[in-house]
């Protein structure tokens, strides 16, 4: 989990929930692998068809912005991407993403100098994104998020611990 | 330093002052999923090993999206929902009773200084009621759901402040429409944004939720706007929590403000397909439009059917016009005041309270090529179920006259 390498997807600004996952689909079924056969399809009708488990999505501001659905996380990782990396994201998003086990940094700087395609590899635990050869620090997760997300997401997390890493505050 | 009308409510909540982005857990007073999260939610509570929701008069589940349901796949994740409502004995508003957010504050489920969760991301609308209220996910809902806390960044905080008279064909929705083109989609992510001014506190709970409701088209946590007695008046006889009367100090620290001369307003659209792409009616007068849409939790209320009323009775819309009231309860107000038979007379097609066509799921999914004008919140490429249609945001007064004429038309006053 703390080191993921993967074949980048390139996206723009603001790819809303609904690009994600329009709306159409979500209220007809919760069979995840169903859906993820419609994953980023508003963005990129080919993408859910030619993703490869592992892949990383590099995408511009305000990534999953719009609606709080938490099949637009869900789809995404069920595609086979191990991580999202963004100038910004809707916090909605950045919330679901952790508590469904998938790994998004918000790292500015890289994602104009990385390439659709190329290889990029993520250490989550010391911050950093490697891209081109270059080394790029990410303001590291907060630790309860990363707790979360190393147990699996939010409901793995309860099953192992009994209660929420936030409760004890 | 004061505090802000965000950190006021926290601060009620945890018994000090919150620091902005410092993590707090806060008790939640309502929390509600609907037909679109819930099943998820109850997927994820059901995997936790959850077994009781933590009070039954906090939990609530609403029918409102896809309402009723049209197709088998709906149905079933329906069903799941009033089977988990029975099991766990809490309140469900099925088809018909209207969309979760204007159901939440006429059921007496939001007050001043209350936290509110929604699984929808337009649960800021409550913040229009001076509550600390916020859109969050499916799982987080079964977190809420299982133990009645829930963990929250302190946001700081944006105020938009706005003074003076509006113009007679300038509402709410074009004010909030014109700071959303200023601040734009992503200029207010991770805070809560204040409304306030002379202006704000002229306007109606109705027009006051519009604003509150669109804070997430901007990025917001949650958008707010003080209590008066405005909000007593509307909370009599629906809420029995005991509350005070809520604002921000006068020296309430904000991290930005934009200030906005009310006169100076006219009537905007957002135009495809994005929020923050917002131009004036004017830019666009005279294009053909092929469908209205009046209706939504952002104007859906009794004061924008009226409006719209205003504008038809006795005549004929030339576009196709769907009108959907918010809930039940506007329904009936509207049937009561002769609203429903003036936009019927004029040939609106009346629909079931809830989301309707604004989801892109059923009730009006517009053709390729066409172009919608919609009261709604969002014209994201597919939103309204066709990404090759063209959906265009307005205030219900520019929907009604462009209805009336076919094309995008500048309104005359009220």
């Amino acid at each position: 989990m703390r080191t993921i390498k993967g074949k980048v997807w390139k996206f723009g600004n603001d790819i809303s929930t609904d690009l994600i996952i329009p709306g159409k689909y979500k209220f007809k079924t919760i069979d995840f692998n169903e859906l993820a056969r419609h994953a980023m399809e508003g963005a990129d009708p080919n993408f859910a068809s030619r993703v490869s488990k592992g892949d990383i999505i590099v995408a511009g501001t305000n990534f999953g912005c719009g609606s709080s659905r938490e099949q637009a996380p869900v789809v995404i990782k069920h595609s086979g991407v191990s991580a999202v990396v963004a100038k910004s994201f809707a916090r909605i998003f950045y919330r679901n993403a952790f508590n469904v086990g998938l790994p998004v940094i918000e790292c500015p700087e890289v994602v104009d100098s990385i390439r659709e395609g190329e290889e990029v590899e993520i250490s989550l635990a010391d911050g950093k994104i490697t891209a081109g050869g270059k080394s790029y620090a990410f303001r590291p997760i907060p630790p309860f998020l990363m707790t979360i997300l190393e147990d699996g997401g939010l409901v793995e997390h309860f099953k192992k611990r009994g209660g929420f890493v936030w409760e004890g505050r | 330093m004061g505090m802000t009308l965000a950190e006021k409510i926290i601060s009620g909540k945890i018994g000090r002052e919150p620091a902005p982005g410092e993590i707090v857990v806060l008790p939640i007073d309502a929390a509600m999923a609907h037909d679109g999260t819930a099943p998820l939610m109850i997927k994820s509570f059901e995997e936790m090993g959850a077994k009781s929701v933590w009070d039954k008069q906090k939990a609530i589940f609403v029918i409102d999206h896809i309402s009723p349901s049209s197709n088998e796949g709906t149905s079933v994740l329906h069903k799941m929902m009033r089977d988990f409502a029975r099991r766990h004995g809490i309140t469900l508003y099925d088809v018909g009773s209207g969309i979760c957010h204007q159901l939440l504050p006429e059921k007496g489920y939001v007050f001043p200084g209350g936290v509110v969760v929604g699984a929808d991301s337009h649960t800021c609308t409550h913040g229009a009621f001076a509550a600390f209220s916020t859109g969050i996910g499916s799982t987080d809902m079964a977190a809420v759901f299982a133990s009645g806390k829930l963990w929250f960044k302190v946001p700081e905080t944006l105020r938009v402040n706005i003074t003076g008279q509006f113009r007679k064909n300038v509402m709410s929705k074009d004010a909030i429409l014109f700071a959303i083109g200023e601040i734009g989609a992503d200029g207010a992510t991770y805070k809560a944004v204040e409304f306030t001014g002379d202006s704000v506190v002229g306007m109606t709970m109705d027009s006051r939720m519009t604003m509150t409701n669109m804070a997430i088209e901007m990025g917001g946590k949650t958008g707010l706007i003080a209590s008066d007695a405005k909000t007593r008046q509307f909370l009599k006889g629906r809420t029995r929590a005991c509350f005070v009367e809520l604002e921000a100090d006068r020296d309430a620290p904000y991290s930005d403000e934009l200030e906005i001369e009310a006169a100076k307003l006219e009537p905007m659209l957002s135009c495809p397909h994005q929020v923050d792409n917002v131009k004036p009616v004017s830019d666009m007068e005279g294009k053909e439009v092929d469908q209205v849409f009046i209706g939504s939790c952002t104007n859906g209320r009794v004061e924008d059917l009226r409006i719209a009323a205003k504008v038809l009775a006795g005549k004929r819309v030339k576009a196709r016009t769907i009108v959907m009231p918010a809930s039940r309860e506007v329904l009936l107000d509207c049937l009561r005041e002769g609203i429903v038979e003036d936009l019927v007379r004029a040939g609106c097609a009346l629909g079931v309270p809830g989301c309707g066509p604004c989801v892109g799921g059923h009730h009006g999914i517009p053709s390729n090529g066409e172009v919608v004008i919609s009261t709604t919140n969002r014209n994201f490429r597919g939103r309204m179920g066709n990404a090759e249609s063209d959906v265009y945001l307005a205030s219900p007064l520019t929907a009604a006259h462009s209805a009336l004429n076919g094309k995008f038309t500048v309104p005359g006053g009220i």
